[in-house]
């Protein structure tokens, strides 16, 4: 029997926007599926495009990056650096055979409960439509070191 | 306490209920079954409110019954109830940065009320991700620095001028700012305060006049911030007074007070047509200066532009009383001129203001309720008269007033140029527009950001009371840190490994602090933090193609063990073949 294929994300959400929008999205009791795992980090800036490679190759289905909006960076600019990492890490994916899709960057502020509601359900949606990520297809049944 | 990197990890675990609200979603006990087979946790327990002191009490206990090093809570955010448990954890002997929090109350139950099984799958998620970068925290030392005794008022309406006084009071220097050339505010076009109906000057002058005696205040006006720098107890701040005069201060905390303006309903109501269509701010001014003429029929149209589908979806608080208190001054003025409210709901809560909405009942303002969907019209009368037709929501019927005056009572809305100051001071706006605190009920007049606190109006639509109250409240909160003189910062900030540094800069490119230099070290270029200016964003350690840079208390090997322990699963609820 075939249940349906509930993707799994990782999130990497800043600490001071994004969240606290998912905080907010909460503490708003705003509902949305519970497929997202976040990690959080000081500044989308953190995030290391080798962090996101890692996701995918532990069996991430997506992986979402959300930091503040253009301007509102606690840190002046991480999260310009984010979105530009994210751009071309989206064309290395597709060469990967990864829908570049599957990698989401997003703005959410602290005040952005709905929105990033919104951002997990939509982004859920895509990547249900998509399917299972074809890395973790592929490496099924496979062993392979995680050290 | 120093803990060597080659030490086990002995993981304590804490998983909360929190009365219902996690435990009457998420399976709790099942949570600390799952959380007992995950590596190294020693020991883990529920509790029915883990922040409770019986819950702390638990905590402390059990770190020195069973050894631990470690310790999670699963259950809120980290950005309310983190510091309380760690500050439990140092109590204990372990050190605040060996304590991890598994958020599963907002991002997890309150999220998914209704997915019972998916969302105790989840926490157990949470919490074996907590667990990975539990395993792998290191203990860390603070660094203290010096708190500048000097604080930094933005805004010189009420709220300002109070809490300048309130932090001169507590022996601080106060640097109080205002870019019009007048202290007072959106008080001075006031003309009656509720529910008192003082003269909204009286009260104002006195205030201003002890701003300006007092030696503790230095009083900038037409003038604005232009930058900001540094952090809580080092803020380097530039104001800039006309086109060329600017000036240079040393500041330690900050206080945004920087109030609202009204909001222009221009194409409402015949508002900019007819030059009898004013707001309510306008009627203040013409009850102030003694120019209103005896109307005969006055009508108050309350909810213009707020409490909208879209847009300014916000109640302003003031403009219910507002409108009560100036038909009653009409009716005291003019005893013989009718006035009537047209109001979506009167929402005039609290123990004195309700008594006002029943005495102007018994003054005989006259009340009709109209529905959103079918709000009144005014056009152009006969002889220069206005026609306002409204739908009695209550009667039923459709009715004309022939009046010469009608007044629209317009929300409190924010500055245009506070999106300016919001991203100078690194804080954020809400959707409505108004500065938005770090959290509604437990930080209410404070950022999130360390040092810089907010009052007023320039948080949400207030009267007078109101803000004063937190003009009160924010200095008290805004002297804390200069009180202390000196203040432990978290201890988050990059570290690189000289053997695998490159000297390839980019580190030092990426940088919006400059607190990366080259040094030479035995004839080889490497890479130096500055901690001092080091904030902790971590967009180094992300850029660095060697692998040298990484970031205290998040470092790449906890990111990447929190990485991989998110998508396994706790149990197989997923097939796909």
């Amino acid at each position: 029997m075939t249940e349906e294929f509930e993707p799994k994300i990782v999130g990497f959400l800043c600490n001071w926007c994004s969240y606290a929008g998912a905080d907010l999205a909460g503490v708003s009791r705003i509902q949305y599926p519970p497929n997202l795992r976040i990690i959080r980090v000081m500044c989308s800036g953190r995030v290391d495009p080798a962090f996101i490679l890692e996701a995918f190759r532990s069996g991430a289905d997506g992986v979402l990056i959300a930091g503040c909006h253009p301007g509102d960076c606690h840190y002046i600019a991480g999260n310009y650096k984010a979105q530009r990492r994210g751009i071309l890490l989206k064309k290395l994916l597709e060469q990967f055979g990864v829908e570049p899709q599957r990698l989401k960057i997003e703005f959410v502020s602290a005040s952005e409960g709905a929105k990033f509601a919104a951002v997990v359900k939509e982004m859920v949606e895509t990547i249900k439509k998509l399917g299972p990520s074809p890395l973790k297809v592929q490496m099924e049944g496979l062993t392979y070191a995680s050290g | 306490m120093e803990q060597s990197q080659k030490e086990t990890s002995r993981i304590g675990v804490f998983i909360c209920h929190c009365g219902i609200n996690i435990g009457g979603v998420v399976n709790v006990p099942e949570v600390v079954e799952y959380a007992k087979t995950l590596p190294d946790v020693v020991y883990a327990e529920d509790n029915l409110y883990t922040c409770s002191s019986d819950g702390l009490n638990k905590i402390k206990e059990s770190i020195a019954k069973y050894n631990l090093n470690r310790v999670i809570v699963a259950s809120c955010t980290p950005r309310t109830h983190e510091p309380l448990f760690r500050a439990t954890c140092e109590e204990a002997g372990v050190n605040k940065y060996l304590f991890e929090m598994a958020n599963i109350r907002e991002h997890c139950s309150w999220a998914h009320m209704h997915e019972h099984e998916r969302a105790t799958e989840k926490a157990k998620d949470i919490v074996r991700m907590a667990v990975a970068k539990a395993r792998l925290l290191q203990p860390q030392t603070e660094p203290e620095i010096d708190v500048t005794p000097s604080a930094l008022v933005i805004g010189g309406g009420i709220s300002g001028i109070i809490a300048a006084l309130c932090l001169a009071d507590q022996r601080f220097k106060v640097s109080l700012v205002e870019k019009e050339p007048e202290l007072g505010g959106m008080l001075r076009n006031l003309h009656k305060l509720y529910p008192t109906m003082q003269d909204a000057s009286e009260g104002l002058e006195h205030f201003i006049q002890a701003v300006k005696s007092n030696k503790s205040i230095d009083v900038f006006t037409s003038t604005v911030v232009k930058e900001v720098k540094g952090f809580i107890g080092n803020f380097k701040v530039t104001l800039q007074k006309g086109n060329s005069e600017t000036a240079n201060l040393d500041i330690g905390t900050i206080v945004v007070a920087t109030g609202a303006t009204i909001f222009e309903p221009v194409g409402m109501y015949g508002y900019g047509e007819h030059e009898n269509v004013i707001t309510q701010l306008q009627l203040e001014r013409l009850l102030k200066e003694g120019q209103l003429k005896k109307p005969e029929k006055v009508v108050m149209i309350q909810c213009v532009g707020s409490r909208e589908e879209k847009g300014r979806t916000y109640c302003s608080r003031v403009c219910c009383m507002t409108a009560l208190k100036n038909a009653m001054f009409i009716r005291e003025l003019y005893p013989e001129t009718d006035v009537y409210l047209l109001y979506r709901d009167l929402q005039t809560y609290g123990q004195h203001y309700e008594h006002h909405h029943r005495e102007a009942q018994e003054k005989g303002i006259r009340f009709i309720k109209y529905a959103q969907e079918k709000p009144p019209e005014v056009v152009a009368g006969k002889n220069g008269k206005l026609e306002v037709n409204v739908y009695h929501a209550l009667l039923g019927e459709q009715i004309k007033i022939e009046s010469d005056l009608v007044v629209l009572s317009t929300p409190l809305i924010q500055h245009k140029d506070a999106k300016e100051l919001s991203k100078m001071l690194k804080v954020p706006l809400g959707s409505d527009g108004f500065f938005f605190e770090a959290h509604v009920k437990l930080r209410p007049i404070e950022f999130a950001t360390d040092g810089i606190y907010v009052c007023g109006t320039a948080h949400s639509p207030k009267d007078t009371a109101e803000s004063v109250s937190q003009a009160f409240g924010v200095a008290s909160r805004a002297a804390i840190p200069m009180a202390l003189k000196r203040l432990r910062t978290e201890a988050i900030t990059a570290l690189v490994d000289e053997d695998l540094c490159s000297g390839c800069r980019i580190c030092e490119a990426v940088c919006e602090y400059s607190a990366i230099e080259m040094q030479e070290k035995e004839g080889k270029q490497t890479s130096k933090v500055l901690e001092a200016l080091c904030k902790g964003c971590g967009t180094c350690g992300a850029s660095c193609p060697t692998g040298a840079i990484t970031m205290r208390h998040f470092t790449d090997n906890q990111l990447v063990a929190q990485v991989r322990a998110a998508p396994q699963v706790a149990k197989e609820v997923t097939k796909h073949d």
